[in-house]
C-alpha cells in the first residue's frame, strides 16, 4: 500500500518536474538530430543583446543582495542586542514586503520615486536636483530589494539568536569590543543565517520575470528567455540555453549556500545558556535605531501605500499625490474581472490541495516508514525551490507540446490544469516542510496505542496522525495557496486565454495600457487583501497547533 | 470546499462545449478587446468569445504551432507586416466583410490587403504626446513637428521607442525617412534621439512614461494619447504634417476551429456597430467606416475629411525592403550607444550656445560625426547588404556578414561620437 502510493508520488514528480526540466536541459544541448552539442552556448555569448542580458541580471542580483544586506543587518542586530519596543515593529517590517508580490508594487514605485515621482518632484522643488531611483535596472534593483531584504533579515536574526553569550564575553575578556567584536565575533557566527537568506535573494532576483517585465526592462534573462520562447517560438535553442544559465545559478547559490553551511562548524556548545547580553539604548543610539527603523518602515510601505492611492484615484500624473478620488476601478474590476479572482481560488486551493495531500504523504513515508529510497521523494520534491517559474513553464511547453487534456479536445499545456498543475509542483517544498515539521512534533507512541487498541494502519492515520497534524497542514496549505496567488513567472507563460486566466496575469494584462492602470492597481491591492489574510490565517494556524502535540 | 471546487468546475466545462467560441489572438488592450468581447456576445447570445492576450511576434508564433482545425479564429494586431507574413505563410483566409462604404485607401495607403486576405479595422496615426504639466513645470513650449524635438531646450525630456522593439515605432521612424529623404532624415532622427531621456523597452513605454510625467513628450500611435487624453490624464495630442495613417488589421485565420462564427466576428467588428465601438474615449481609435464619424465626438480626428494631411505618401513595398535594416541601424548607432549620443548632442547644443552663431570649422565636423548615419543612401539600396539583413537563421555566411557590418556600425558610431565631444568642447 505504501509502496505503491509511493510509486504514485514518484511519477507524479517526474512526470511534472524532472521530465519536464530534462526536457528543456536536453533541448539546450541537442543538434537538430539528437547528438550533443556546445554551439548553442556559443551562439548565445556571440549575441551581444544575450551578453548584456547575462551580466545585467547578475548585476542586478548582486546589488539586490548588497542592498538588501545594507537594511537588513543593522535591523537584525538591534533586534538581538537591544531590548527596546523597536523589535516588534523589525518583526512587522519583516513581513510587510512579503504580502505585496513585488510586480505589483513595481508600478507604484514609479510614480512615487520615478524621474517625475513624488519624491524627486519634492527635491527638485527643494533642492534642485533629483536622484534616478528607477531609471532602467536601477528601478529593478530598487523594487527586488525592498520586497526581498526579508529574508535576510529572517534568517540572519535566528541565527544571531542562537549565538551563545559565553563567545561574546570570552571575546570581551580577550579586549574586543564595539565593531571589532561584532565584525570579528558576531558576524562570523551568523553567518549561516546571513548566507542562507543572502543565496536566496539571489535566486529569487535572478529569477524573476514579473517585475523586469511590468518596469519595462527586457535586457535580462528571465525576460529574454521569455520574449525568445513566445516570439522566437518553442523551436529556438536561445530559450532553452537561458533556462538552463538560470537553473545552474539558481542551483549553484544554493548548493554554496548549503556547503557553506555545512563546511564549518558553528553550533555552539551548551544550549538554552545565554544568548547575547541585550543592553537598552543610549538616547543617541535609541535617535539612530529609531531612524533607520523608520525611514525602513516608510519605503517598505511605499508601495503598498503607492497602489492603493494608484486604485482609488481618478488622475495621477507630475504630481506629489494623486488628485481626485473615486471607486470606479473597482466596480470595473469586479463586473469584468471577477472570473480572474474566481480562477486564482480555484487553482491556488487546488495546487495548495494537491500539496498538503503530498506533503503529508511523503512526510510519512519519510519519518514512519523504512522504504528503500524514501530520501528521494524528499530531495526531488524540494529540488523544485531551485527551478525557475519561467523554466519550469518552458519546460511544460516543450514536453508536454502536442499532448491533449483527456476528455478535452485541447492542449494540455493550453489549459489552466497546466498552471495549477505547475502552482503544485512549485509549492509543493513549503507545503512539505509544514507537514514535516507537524510529524515531527507528533509522537509515535499515539499511533502505536492505537494500533494496539485494534486500529489498523489505515484507520490510526484517518483517526490520529491526520488530525493531529491538522494545523501544520492548513498551515501548509494556507502558504503554498498564498505564494501560487501572487506567482507571475510561470503563469505569464502558461496563460494563454483571458477567461482563464488567474489574478496575477489579470494584474499584469490591466499594467499594459493606460486606462488599465486603475483597474490592474485595484486587483493587485484585492491580491494584498488575500495574501495579507492568509499569511495571517497561517500564521495562527501554526501558532494554534502547538498545544494539540504537547 | 472539496464539493465547491466540484461545482465550480462542472460550472465551467459545459460551457466550453456548447458554444461556438470565437477566439481571437490579438496584441490590444483589454479595454478594446473587453468592448468587443462584450458588444459581440450581447448580439450572438450562443457565440462565446475568448481572448488571448499575446504581443504580435508571440500571437504569429502561437498560430503557426497550433495544427490546422484546432487553430484560432482571428488574428487583430497593427502591424500590417505581421499580416503579410502570416498570408504568405498561407495561415490566412478571406473573408467577406459584409458591409459597403469602406474605401480602397487613406491618403495612399490602401486599407485593405490587395488580395483580401486580411482587412483595415481601425486606422492609425503617428504623432506627438505631451504632458502638460511637465512642459509647464520645465517651461517648455508645445512641439507641433518632428523638427521641433530637435530643439536644445527639449534635451533630456524627448522620449522614442526602438524600430525593433515596434512595429509602430518602425513605421514612425520609415515615414521621416521617406517625408525627408534618408540623409535628412537619419539627421534629424539623431538629433531627436541625442535629446531623448530614454529609448524605451516597450513601445507602451513611451505613452506610459508622458502619461505618469516621467518623460515630457513621446512620440506615439494616436489611440494611445488621445485615450490618455480622454481619460482626464493631462496630456496633448498632435499630428505633425508628416505623418503617415495606416490601417490596423483584422484576419481570419485559416484552419480555424469555428470559421463560420469567425466571419460572424470579423463582420462585427467592421460593421457600423462595431466600428462605432472605437469611439469610446478609453479606446479612441479611428474608425474604418467613413460614417462613422458623423457620431463622434467634436474635436475627434478624421483622417477622411482632410484634417490630418498625410503629406508622406507612404511607400510600403520599400520600407519592406529595408525593414531589418532600419532596425539594425537605430539600435547600433542609437539604442547601444544612447548614452554617447546624448553626450555628444548636449555638447554640440551647448557649443552652439557659447559660439552664439560665430560659424566653427569644428562645430561642423561635430555635427557631421554625431548626426550622420554611418550609412549612406546608396549603400542603403545595396542588394547585398539587404540580402544578409534578411537572410534566415541557418545561412551562416549572411549572418557573419550581418553581424560584421553590425559591429562596425556600433564601433564607428562610439568613435564619432567621442570624438564631437571633443571637437565641440574645443569648438571656437
Amino acid at each position: 500500500m505504501i509502496a505503491a502510493i509511493s510509486l504514485a508520488i514518484a511519477a507524479f514528480l517526474v512526470a511534472f518536474l524532472v521530465l519536464p526540466v530534462a526536457s528543456v536541459v536536453y533541448t539546450a544541448f541537442a543538434t537538430g538530430d539528437g547528438g550533443f552539442t556546445f554551439s548553442h552556448f556559443e551562439s548565445f555569448f556571440r549575441i551581444s543583446l544575450m551578453r548584456e542580458s547575462f551580466w545585467n541580471s547578475l548585476w542586478v542580483a548582486g546589488l539586490s543582495v548588497a542592498f538588501a544586506s545594507l537594511i537588513a543587518v543593522p535591523l537584525a542586530y538591534f533586534t538581538v542586542r537591544f531590548r527596546f519596543r523597536g523589535a516588534l515593529l523589525i518583526q512587522t517590517l519583516g513581513v510587510l514586503p512579503l504580502v505585496m508580490p513585488p510586480f505589483v508594487g513595481a508600478v507604484a514605485m514609479q510614480l512615487l520615486f520615478g524621474r517625475s515621482g513624488s519624491v524627486n518632484l519634492l527635491l527638485n522643488q527643494w533642492f534642485g536636483f533629483s536622484v534616478p531611483f528607477m531609471d532602467g535596472l536601477n528601478g529593478v534593483i530598487f523594487v527586488e530589494t525592498l520586497h526581498y531584504f526579508p529574508f535576510i533579515l529572517l534568517n540572519l536574526t535566528v541565527a544571531m539568536q542562537n549565538i551563545d553569550g559565553a563567545m561574546e564575553e570570552s571575546a570581551h575578556n580577550l579586549g574586543a569590543s564595539g565593531w571589532r567584536l561584532f565584525w570579528r565575533i558576531v558576524f562570523p557566527l551568523a553567518m549561516p543565517g546571513y548566507v542562507a537568506g543572502a543565496s536566496l535573494v539571489f535566486v529569487k532576483v535572478f529569477d524573476d520575470l514579473g517585475t523586469p517585465l511590468v518596469l519595462g526592462v527586457t535586457n535580462m534573462l528571465a525576460p529574454q528567455a521569455y520574449l525568445r520562447i513566445t516570439s522566437v517560438g518553442i523551436e529556438d535553442p536561445i530559450g532553452y540555453v537561458i533556462s538552463v544559465i538560470m537553473v545552474v545559478f539558481s542551483v549553484g547559490a544554493l548548493w554554496m549556500s548549503a556547503r557553506i553551511l555545512k563546511g564549518r562548524d558553528y553550533s555552539t556548545l551548551q544550549r538554552g545558556g545565554t544568548s547575547l547580553a541585550k543592553r537598552r539604548l543610549t538616547r543617541g543610539q535609541a535617535v539612530l535605531a529609531y531612524g533607520w527603523i523608520g525611514l525602513v518602515l516608510l519605503l517598505v510601505l511605499s508601495p503598498h501605500l503607492g497602489i492603493l492611492a494608484m486604485s482609488l484615484s481618478k488622475v495621477w500624473s507630475f504630481s506629489v499625490l494623486p488628485e481626485g478620488f473615486t471607486l470606479a476601478h473597482y466596480e470595473t474590476v469586479f463586473t469584468q474581472s471577477s472570473r480572474m479572482i474566481g480562477n486564482t481560488l480555484l487553482y491556488c486551493g487546488l495546487a495548495a490541495f494537491i500539496d498538503v495531500a503530498l506533503g503529508t504523504a511523503i512526510a510519512y513515508i519519510i519519518l514512519r516508514t523504512r522504504l528503500p529510497g524514501r530520501e528521494l521523494l524528499d530531495w526531488t520534491a524540494s529540488a523544485a525551490l531551485a527551478i525557475p517559474g519561467v523554466v519550469l513553464a518552458i519546460g511544460y511547453l516543450r514536453f508536454f507540446r502536442g499532448i491533449e487534456l483527456p476528455f478535452s479536445d485541447s492542449a494540455f499545456t493550453a489549459t489552466w490544469v497546466a498552471l495549477m498543475v505547475a502552482y503544485a509542483v512549485r509549492r509543493l517544498p513549503y507545503a512539505l516542510r509544514s507537514c514535516m515539521a507537524a510529524l515531527q512534533q507528533l509522537h509515535v507512541s499515539l499511533e502505536e496505542a492505537a494500533e494496539n487498541l485494534g486500529a489498523t494502519k489505515a484507520a490510526s492515520i484517518r483517526r490520529i496522525v491526520v488530525p493531529l497534524m491538522a494545523g501544520g497542514m492548513l498551515a501548509g496549505f494556507v502558504t503554498s495557496f498564498i505564494t501560487a496567488a501572487v506567482e507571475l513567472s510561470a503563469t505569464i507563460v502558461l496563460s494563454s486565454s483571458a477567461s482563464t486566466a488567474p489574478l496575477s496575469y489579470g494584474i499584469y494584462l490591466y499594467m499594459q495600457s493606460i486606462a488599465g492602470r486603475g483597474p490592474g492597481s485595484a486587483l493587485g491591492v484585492i491580491a494584498v487583501v488575500i495574501v495579507g489574510l492568509g499569511t495571517y490565517a497561517s500564521y495562527r494556524l501554526s501558532n494554534r497547533s502547538d498545544p494539540w502535540t504537547r | 470546499m472539496m464539493k465547491k471546487l466540484v461545482v465550480a468546475i462542472a460550472a465551467i466545462v459545459p460551457s466550453v462545449l456548447m458554444a461556438d467560441t470565437v477566439t481571437v489572438v490579438t496584441s490590444f488592450p483589454k479595454e478594446l478587446t473587453e468592448a468587443y468581447k462584450k458588444a459581440y456576445e450581447k448580439k450572438y447570445p450562443n457565440d462565446k468569445v475568448e481572448i488571448l492576450n499575446k504581443g504580435t511576434p508571440a500571437g504569429m508564433a502561437y498560430v503557426r504551432e497550433q495544427a490546422a482545425g484546432s487553430r484560432p479564429e482571428i488574428f487583430w494586431a497593427s502591424a500590417p507586416d505581421a499580416f503579410e507574413v502570416l498570408a504568405s505563410e498561407k495561415l490566412l483566409a478571406k473573408v467577406d466583410p459584409g458591409v459597403s462604404g469602406i474605401p480602397e485607401k487613406v491618403g495612399s495607403y490602401p486599407i485593405n490587403d490587395p488580395e483580401g486576405f486580411f482587412r483595415g479595422q481601425a486606422l492609425a496615426g503617428y504623432g506627438l504626446m505631451w504632458n502638460t504639466r511637465y512642459l509647464q513645470a520645465h517651461k517648455l513650449p508645445a512641439p507641433k513637428e518632428w523638427a521641433d524635438l530637435v530643439k536644445p531646450v527639449y534635451h533630456g525630456h524627448v522620449a522614442t521607442s526602438s524600430p525593433s522593439r515596434s512595429g509602430t515605432t518602425h513605421l514612425t521612424f520609415e515615414t521621416i525617412l521617406q517625408g525627408e529623404g534618408w540623409d535628412r532624415g537619419w539627421n534629424q532622427i539623431l538629433q531627436i534621439a541625442g535629446n531623448c531621456a530614454a529609448i524605451t523597452e516597450r513601445s507602451f513605454g513611451v505613452p506610459d512614461g508622458v502619461q505618469n510625467g516621467q518623460f515630457g513628450i513621446g512620440l506615439v500611435v494616436d489611440f494611445f494619447g488621445l485615450a490618455a487624453k480622454n481619460s482626464g490624464f493631462p496630456v496633448e495630442f498632435a499630428y505633425p504634417s508628416v505623418t503617415a495613417i495606416v490601417p490596423a488589421n483584422i484576419a481570419l485565420i485559416a484552419g480555424a476551429k469555428t470559421p463560420e462564427a469567425g466571419k460572424r466576428f470579423v463582420q462585427f467588428t467592421l460593421s457600423e456597430e462595431g466600428q462605432q465601438l472605437l469611439l469610446d474615449p478609453k479606446i479612441s481609435r479611428l474608425p474604418v467606416l467613413p460614417a462613422t464619424y458623423a457620431k463622434a465626438p467634436a474635436g475627434y480626428p478624421n483622417p477622411f475629411g482632410g484634417k490630418i494631411q498625410a503629406k508622406v505618401n507612404f511607400d510600403s513595398n520599400l520600407s519592406e525592403s529595408r525593414y531589418y535594416v532600419v532596425s539594425s541601424l537605430f539600435d547600433q548607432v542609437i539604442t547601444f550607444r544612447h548614452k554617447e549620443l546624448a553626450a555628444a548632442t548636449k555638447a554640440i547644443q551647448e557649443a552652439e550656445k557659447r559660439l552664439g552663431g560665430k560659424a566653427s570649422k569644428d562645430l561642423d565636423e561635430a555635427k557631421r560625426l554625431a548626426w550622420m548615419p554611418p550609412l549612406g543612401e546608396a549603400q542603403a539600396k545595396d542588394k547585398e547588404l539587404l540580402a544578409a539583413f534578411k537572410a534566415k537563421k541557418g545561412d551562416t555566411a549572411a549572418v557573419a556578414k550581418k553581424t560584421q557590418v553590425e559591429e562596425e556600425w556600433n564601433s564607428k558610431a562610439k568613435a564619432n561620437y567621442a570624438r564631437a565631444v571633443e571637437l565641440a568642447n574645443a569648438a571656437k
